[in-house]
């Protein structure tokens, strides 16, 4: 059996930058993937190149959702996908809606597009939508603009409109990121409740090892364009091999640390890791030896745990 | 909205009585002052400017004479013409039409093509026709437009004998086909450098709507291009444009001025250069108030059409 | 931490002011703006020794003379007086009025803007009304008023439109002192006791800089297409002195009688305007990337 998305050496590149580097991961059908990475590595372009929806870049691989080839497809028969099999939701819901277009039409709009419904059905859908995001007075919210609603609520708009046409696939862009903290929480919960009750297979991407904690079935860890190291994330948290995921757990402040213990951080930046050749995390990592000239590949150290590294414990 | 709408009204009621204050300090601060024309004239006497110093108020002080001509601004009495006595408010206001039909035909005519133009080259950025738009636009705004005007005229009045060189209507009919065809070479002349101005507002205003996250979303939800172009784009695009058209109007009503004195076209344009030449102030004063009355009401009517359109406004936001 | 060497934070600024040069070079239409405007000034100022006549050398044997007859490139006017000599003369009028137009706007702009933003309070409330107000009047109504009553010279019809031009760089000066006022390195400067005037000429005035270039660019290309207008209309620049616009004063019969008499100086004055404009355009791309895609275009 295969798994409902597939992606092999997915590589995009704007210009002579790289900023995804032939990745491959897989997705099964009602499971949870963490992308997790620091700001710019390239999760979120990994997500958009999958949409099909970036500008001015190149983009190479194969991505494959329940067996139909993403970029083989012609535009028109892309476009008929977007929105009704996989969807995304946006970092900032703030910026995402339309500042001018009543919500209520933005989701009715979605939901036109895809399903053949009347004016009065794609109402009432998008009414029972509202309701099933947890949006409290839902008749009158459809018709307020996305400047009248907290930023909590315009995600929860976001995700009705993601899920709205019953997506086989969810990709969720640091769904939490521009949210109050104790809102996150309650968004995570409602993403969870309603993939799961629909079945659905997310690509969760974060900055936050505490979100993929909480959320994902498996993780896939990014730097610098590639991935370095995936596992299921009970594994990947207890056992963590390759020495940048090591250096991320230990940089999550525990609670029983003093208030005056440093926290550990990773020395360097990501900046020059374009530039080096072989593996990218030599420049800033402690075991690097001579063999790290040469790019490592992902290889299986235990059953559904890879790592790219030459050193890796 | 209607706090908004009494906050914009005060706010314009502020600007023309500011524009009244330096439009009449001007006048009269000038060398020479109002009756420059009279002192310089052999054949009139020191009592001749007295008596029409007099017959004018004139001789009062510049404060009272200010009230004075302000309350008449606002009860409709706008004074008398120095040349022939004639009611300013009726020379100037029989003009009125004339100006607003060129303006009017030219700014709706620019507004299709230039906002078509600035679309097409923001969503081609880059391309063959993108270039081509932008450097037309520019020379289009580096042309004189009076000598363009003469230019046009030259052209497709004389040469080609296509059109008539000016006017409204012919002497002998005025007939509808008659008016149109007058009306051809003065508004696209005029419309020519608006359409250059606005293809530019469109395009930048387009570019940066183009890249905002909503219009991402509107592409992840699978809308069709069309759509996405003419609902989302388009729509966040109205705000900025109608602003801008408010800003413009000074340029617009500066625009038809120039373009009314080269095709003789019998607006209040023309009717100021001929004032100009014969320094009558009264009715100088009259179309510069005017003017800028038009240039305050229009951007009133903008913002409250801003505040229609993007719900953000009336609340203080954008 | 690591720590940095002070000279690597100091080191990329005078690199990136080169870069500005360079990117302005870059942009072709600039480029070719500053070669037409270079050689019209080379021609302007060395008409003294490179026009074939005198200015007024009136030839009444060889009036309207078309381009490219013999003793006349560009052919002789009415009064027979070479066409070529007079537009390298009136290019003289017609650059400096626009220099000098720019720089009173510039100066009246600027003094408005910073002082406004810079003191704030009643001073700001007035001025930034004023600056309002001012631009309700169209600028051709309320130039053409003040130049009926004025003696026409070079010096004051430069002031002329310098006077009823300076409302769009006070607004630009008046919101980037505004922004910088509030910015770290202008509460550093007031901490440590430096007075205003120290503040606003060595700290905001190269902040201010790059737009104020901007705006004053295309103000040049404005002042010129005013000035050409208003003595079109006879309330510039007086003849015999030749300015481009005056020269097409009798534009509307010339058409008829001789064309090129009435193309060519038109043809000058879209030469230096566009010139203008396609430089502005080329430092506000050289200048700041984040203006880039700004509203384009001369105001006129």
């Amino acid at each position: 059996m295969t798994a409902l998305l597939e992606v092999e050496k997915l590589a995009v590149s704007f210009g002579t930058m790289r900023a995804v580097d032939a990745i491959s991961f897989t997705v099964e059908s009602g499971e949870i993937l963490g992308l997790v990475g620091e700001s710019g590595c390239g999760k979120t372009t990994a997500a958009l190149a999958l949409m099909r929806l970036l500008r001015g870049a190149t983009c190479t691989g194969a991505a494959r959702l329940a067996d139909v080839d993403l970029f083989s497809l012609d535009e028109p028969a892309m476009r008929a996908r977007r929105g009704s099999d996989l969807a995304m939701i946006f970092q900032d819901p703030a910026t995402a809606l339309h500042p001018t277009i009543q919500v209520g039409d933005q989701l009715v709009e979605t939901l036109r597009t895809h399903l053949n419904l009347s004016a009065r059905q794609a109402r009432s859908r998008a009414l029972d939508l509202f309701r099933k995001v947890g949006i409290a007075a839902p008749e009158a919210r459809l018709r307020a603009f996305p400047h009248e609603l907290s930023g909590g609520m315009c995600q929860r708009v976001m995700i009705a409109m993601a899920i709205a046409c019953s997506p086989l696939l969810l990709l969720a862009d640091e769904p939490t990121t521009a949210l109050d903290v104790t809102v996150q929480a309650q968004i995570l919960d409602l993403l969870r409740q309603v993939t799961r009750e629909a079945g659905m297979s997310v690509v969760l991407i974060t900055h936050d090892l505490g979100v993929v904690a909480g959320m994902a079935d498996r993780v896939a860890v990014m730097y610098a364009g590639a991935i370095v190291e995936m596992a299921g994330t009970d594994r990947l948290f207890a056992a963590p091999r390759h020495p940048y995921t090591r250096g991320l757990l230990a940089s999550i402040p525990a609670l029983d640390q003093g208030w005056d213990e440093p926290i550990p951080t990773l020395a360097g930046s990501v900046q020059s890791a374009f530039e080096v050749p072989g593996c990218r995390f030599s420049p800033r990592c402690p075991l690097a030896s001579e063999i790290c000239r040469s790019a490592p590949s992902l290889r299986e150290v235990a059953p559904g745990h890879f790592v790219s590294c030459w050193n890796a414990a | 909205m209607l706090r908004f709408l009494a906050h914009r009204l005060a706010q314009s009621v502020v600007l023309l009585l500011g524009v009244s204050i330096i439009g009449f300090g001007l006048m009269h601060l000038a060398p020479g002052g109002p009756l420059a024309l009279y002192t310089i004239n052999p054949t009139v006497t020191a009592q001749d400017i007295e008596r029409v110093k007099a017959q004018f108020g004139l001789d009062q002080p510049v404060a009272i004479q200010y009230l004075k001509w302000a309350e008449g601004m606002f009860t409709g009495n706008w004074g008398y013409s120095f040349f022939g006595g004639q009611q300013v408010r009726e020379i100037v206001l029989d003009r009125m039409p004339a100006t607003l039909e060129l303006m009017g035909t030219s700014l709706f005519l620019a507004l299709m093509i230039g906002v078509t133009i600035g679309i097409v080259s923001a969503v081609r950025r880059n391309s063959v026709a993108d270039y081509a738009s932008a450097v037309a636009a520019m020379i289009a705004l580096s042309l004189p437009t009076f000598w363009f005007g003469l230019l046009a005229i030259y052209l497709f009045a004389q040469t080609l004998e296509w059109l008539p060189a000016g006017g409204v209507a012919s002497t002998s009919g005025g007939d509808l086909v008659d008016r149109l065809r007058h009306l051809v070479l003065p508004v696209a002349v005029l419309s020519f450098v608006l359409v250059a101005q606005w293809s530019r507002y469109t395009r930048s205003a387009m570019l940066d709507i183009l890249n905002q996250d909503y219009i991402r979303t509107a592409e992840a939800k699978g809308l069709k291009r069309s759509r996405i172009l003419l609902n989302h784009a388009l729509r966040a695009c109205l705000a900025p444009l109608i602003t801008l058209a408010g800003l413009q109007l000074p340029l617009l009503v500066g625009g038809a001025l120039v373009t009314e004195t080269v095709f003789s076209w019998p607006g209040m344009g023309l009717l100021f250069v001929n004032a100009l030449g014969m320094r009558d102030y009264p009715v100088l004063m009259a179309i510069l108030m005017v003017s800028a009355f038009v240039v305050v009401l229009g951007n009133l009517l903008a913002d409250i059409a801003v505040a229609l359109v993007d719900p953000r406004v009336k609340l203080g936001y954008g | 931490m690591v720590d940095v060497p002070a000279a690597e934070i100091i080191l990329p600024r005078p690199a990136q002011r080169f870069g500005a040069l360079r990117r302005l070079l870059r942009h072709r239409l600039a480029a070719l703006g500053l070669i037409v405007i270079g050689l019209l000034a080379i021609g302007s100022a060395g008409a003294p020794w490179l026009a074939p006549y005198q200015p007024d050398d009136i030839d009444i044997a060889q009036r309207y003379a078309p381009p490219l007859s013999e003793g006349h490139i560009l052919g002789s006017d009415d009064l027979g007086r070479d066409v070529l000599t007079r537009l390298l003369y009136a290019g003289q009028v017609s650059l400096s009025v626009g220099l000098a137009a720019m720089l009173v706007t510039v100066l009246v702009g600027f003094a408005v803007g910073a002082f406004a933003a810079y003191h704030g309070g009643w001073v700001d409330i007035a001025l930034m009304r004023l600056t309002d107000i001012m631009l309700c009047f169209p600028s051709v109504f309320l130039l053409l008023f003040v130049a009926a009553f004025v003696t026409p010279s070079l010096a004051s019809i430069a002031l002329m439109i310098g006077l009823t031009c300076w409302m769009e760089i006070a607004r630009i000066v008046y919101v980037q002192i505004l922004t910088l006022k509030s910015a770290d390195f202008i509460a550093a400067a007031r901490m440590v006791g430096a007075p205003s005037w120290r503040i606003i000429f060595r700290q905001i005035l190269p902040n201010t800089l790059a737009p104020i270039l901007v705006a004053a660019t295309l103000n040049m290309a404005n002042a010129i297409l005013l000035e050409s207008y208003i003595s079109f209309l006879g309330y510039g620049i007086q003849p015999p002195a030749a300015s481009w616009g005056n020269m097409l004063t009798n534009a509307q019969s010339d058409f008829q009688v001789d064309p090129w008499l009435a193309i060519l100086p038109g043809l000058a004055i879209t030469l230096a305007v566009a010139s203008f404009n396609f430089i502005g355009d080329g430092l506000r791309d050289a200048l700041d990337p984040r203006m880039r895609e700004r509203s384009a275009g001369a105001l006129r």
